[in-house]
């Protein structure tokens, strides 16, 4: 222990001299946050970096919770000025930053990201709807007006359409913001629409949240598989596992369509003209977050974020939706509210 | 038990007439079993030969493709009137392209090759990057516009898989990012020589690239960012280190503190690695206020984790020096620091080395302790401008780089995954086999 806080001293001082040597100004835009986002920042980064005077913005990723958390710790030039996040900003975290100093939030809407279900290209195909996946994947279903557990082994037990093939879903873990949206727009929309719903509503005596609780509540005999990791790993599970359908972001897909098959839902097949007008079901806009404090401190923070939302580069026939985002069709308001710096709230 | 009814001479009367020519049923089956284990022996050897064999031919199978890239060749215009245009707008790179499609389009007509393709589906042969490539070109050679220059663009990512065979045609049936026609648009311009495959040097010597170009991306900057890591961890952890074992060694008085150090830096040394990651987050960078992502945090928490490999090995080392060689110093009158600085620590130095040299090979490959303090993601994307820029400027480390590139979507940065892997090792087996060469040539037995 004693020689942890020797090398710790000795660190601190040559850490000090070095620091001092070095003390202007940061002149590098930071940002952290989404593995989803990580592939557009650091698109739009490497054509900032390329396009202007200013050196290239340095992406860290780690998720969204980890971004906004590192964004939330205050203002200054060792705070990142950035956060990029696979879903909206949550309440506890705009108090936890306006606590901590970061109060004016300039909250920029970038595209929606497309969340597909895609197995072995080899293997059968699927045309699934949310009610399927509910049935596969929950953890208690309603059998004959009784919650029972989950019996359905193979995906012909879940929808007599389907081939026998044993159940086996690899999907995100709960770290991932791609979970929330899995959850919610397929889980428990099946759910609602085969009726469980009000089963498991009646059954917690009324409760809604209990009830959207037990609905999403997946099942944990081996069947469904939390991937931690990213959709390389999933890939892999699949490979090695035929039989697995994994849950994947679309430009992930796109890139591998050498090796997957993506799934219909709801008979929609995922693209991003099916994703932009909102007909595929499953997707989610993608944000970013910047620091207003850090505008005119940070060089080429406010032409970064411009940058960013220009037609060139997020419309729809920009470097981005060519990698797999759908563009936002109200880009230019986005672009408005950048140009004005208007904050969250106002 | 065995030996009772062998050993006694005095066994009694039973006993059998042996000869030490004629092999008994107890010599055989004590030789049998000495041959079954040097039969286990062999094949543990044998299966960990297996293992190596099937790492390195994984390694080299998967990565070698990195070292090598596609380039097209595309005469030029810079046409003034054009450049200025792309000047003026936003994305100015985009207008660039336009110029590259341009000079592509009639190369390819030159070469007699009928595309049929648009500006979009033509730009799929090519990296984004060319069109960077060709802005900078422009910037420093004002004086070349007006004239036809002859480029080397990278050719994107798919084209470079075609050529290497990762990327089959019937796999395209479902690809956006390429059809058909773009693999018999290639194999008309290999017949053409537009198209050649040269070693990467981009690769190795470059910087990261977004997740769009993976054709462009390399470890350079990240070597870079290693390198000024490993200067920090020697910097600090080899004086540190070494007056430590000094001190403990030679003249710490032995006592229950002195104990219980030595019991935590044997226990510290066995500490994981991403622990040292959790406190450098929490020491350096929310307490200190070092900027994040920098090498130089980076060098620090590498340095906590390498101090106690290189105190232990320090202390071995001084430990190998006979006393005798102490005695006869102190003998002729000098001093307890004299006898040590001018007779132990040089007889003790290529231990210590060594020691160092494993340590910071060690510490070069770590990955876990730099995903905490923000290595990992796009950040190895501009060079460092001078000595004070490399510790603070945020940067990546190899292992770090490899990791990032393993995550990503597109195929050719798994490819590039193992490419750096393969530099890493080199790297590694370089500084491993420093160390072999110093102890066999320095290093005195007694």
């Amino acid at each position: 222990m004693k020689f942890n806080t020797y090398a710790s001293v000795a660190a601190f001082a040559i850490a000090g001299v070095l620091a001092t040597g070095a003390a202007e100004a940061r002149d590098q835009i930071q940002i952290a946050g989404s593995s989803t986002v990580l592939p557009y920042a650091s698109i739009v980064a490497e054509a900032f970096g390329e396009n202007t005077d200013f050196p290239t913005p340095v992406v860290e990723s780690g998720g969204s919770s980890a971004g906004l958390k590192k964004f939330c710790t205050g203002v200054g030039e060792n705070t990142i000025d950035i956060a990029n996040a696979s879903r909206k900003i949550k309440d506890k975290e705009v108090k936890t930053c306006a606590e901590n100093g970061v109060s004016d939030i300039i909250e920029v809407r970038i595209g929606y990201d497309g969340i597909v279900f895609a197995s072995d290209i080899n293997g059968n195909s699927f045309a699934f709807t949310p009610t399927d996946w509910y049935k596969a994947l929950s953890d208690k279903v309603v059998v004959d007006g009784k919650i029972v557990d989950n019996p359905n082994k193979t995906w012909k037990d879940v929808n007599g359409d389907f081939p026998a093939q044993p159940i086996m879903a690899f999907v995100p873990g709960t770290k991932h913001g791609t979970r929330e949206v899995f959850e919610e727009k397929v889980i428990l929309a099946g759910c609602e629409a085969t009726g469980d719903f009000e089963a498991f509503k009646a059954a917690n005596g009324d409760d809604k949240k209990a009830a959207e609780k037990a609905c999403i509540a997946l099942r944990t005999d081996g069947l469904s598989v939390d991937i931690d990791g990213d959709y390389t790993e999933t890939l892999a599970r699949i490979d090695s596992n035929k039989d697995g359908i994994g849950v994947f972001g679309l430009a992930f897909y796109e890139n591998n369509t050498d090796k997957l098959q993506v799934a219909t839902m709801s008979g929609i097949q995922p693209s991003t003209e099916t994703i932009a007008s909102g007909e595929y079901p499953v997707s989610r806009p993608l944000f970013f977050y910047i620091k207003k404090a850090h505008i005119g401190v940070i060089p080429g923070l406010k032409e970064y974020a411009e940058f960013f939302v220009s037609d060139e580069i997020a419309g729809p026939s920009g470097p981005l939706a060519q990698y797999g985002l759908v563009a936002d069709p109200e880009l230019a308001q986005t672009q408005e509210a950048v140009t004005a710096e208007t904050t969250m709230g106002n | 038990m065995t030996d009772a009814t062998l050993g006694s001479p005095l066994a009694g009367p039973a006993r059998k007439k042996s000869s030490l020519l004629a092999v008994d049923a107890l010599t055989k089956k004590r030789n049998a079993s000495e041959a079954r284990f040097k039969a286990y022996g062999v094949s543990a050897v044998v299966i960990g030969l297996l293992f190596l064999v099937a790492l390195l031919w994984a390694i080299l199978s998967n990565g070698l493709g990195a070292f090598s890239q596609t380039f097209i060749q595309v005469p030029v215009k810079l046409d003034k009137g054009a450049i200025e245009a792309a000047e003026k707008s936003i994305v100015k790179t985009s207008k660039y392209r336009a110029i590259i499609n341009t000079g592509f389009r009639a190369e390819l007509g030159r070469a007699g090759i009928d595309t049929g393709m648009d500006d979009r589906g033509l730009q799929k042969m090519m990296s984004s990057g060319a069109a960077a490539t060709l802005r900078e070109f422009v910037l420093a050679n004002p004086d070349q516009i007006g004239r036809t220059v002859t480029f080397e663009f990278v050719a994107s990512s798919r084209v470079d898989g075609y050529l290497k065979g990762r990327v089959k045609r019937e796999d395209l049936i479902n690809d956006k990012n390429l059809d058909a026609a773009h693999l018999d648009l290639i194999d008309a311009m290999r017949k053409a020589d537009i198209v050649t495959k040269t070693f990467n040097w981009q690769f190795v010597l470059g910087t990261d690239a977004s997740d769009s170009r993976p054709e462009q991306a390399g470890m350079g900057a990240s070597m870079v960012g290693s390198f000024f890591m490993m200067l920090v961890v020697l910097m600090l952890s080899l004086p540190i280190g070494v007056a430590a074992s000094i001190y403990l060694e030679e003249f710490a008085p032995q006592n229950w503190l002195t104990d219980l150090i030595e019991v935590n830096i044997s226990n510290l040394a066995a500490v994981p690695s991403i622990v040292f990651g959790i406190l450098g987050l929490a020491v350096f960078i929310q307490f200190a206020h070092l900027p994040q992502s920098a090498p130089l945090v980076g060098g620090l928490v590498l340095t906590l984790m390498t101090l106690p490999t290189i105190i232990i090995s320090t202390r071995a080392s001084l430990k190998a020096v006979p006393p005798s060689i102490r005695d006869a110093a102190l003998g002729v009158g000098a001093s307890k620091m004299q006898s040590i600085f001018h007779h132990v620590l040089p007889l003790a130095m290529p231990g210590i080395l060594t020691g160092t040299i494993i340590g910071l090979a060690q510490a070069l490959g770590e990955t876990a302790p730099l995903l905490l303090i923000g290595m990992v993601g796009f950040i190895a994307s501009n060079f460092p401008e001078g000595v004070g820029d490399g510790f603070l400027a945020p940067n990546s480390a190899m292992p770090a780089q490899i990791y990032e590139w393993a995550k990503r979507a597109d195929p050719a940065f798994y490819e590039r995954a193992w490419g750096g892997i393969i530099i890493l090792l080199v790297f590694l087996m370089a500084m491993n086999i420093l160390a072999i060469v110093l102890r066999r040539r320095f290093e005195r037995r007694w």
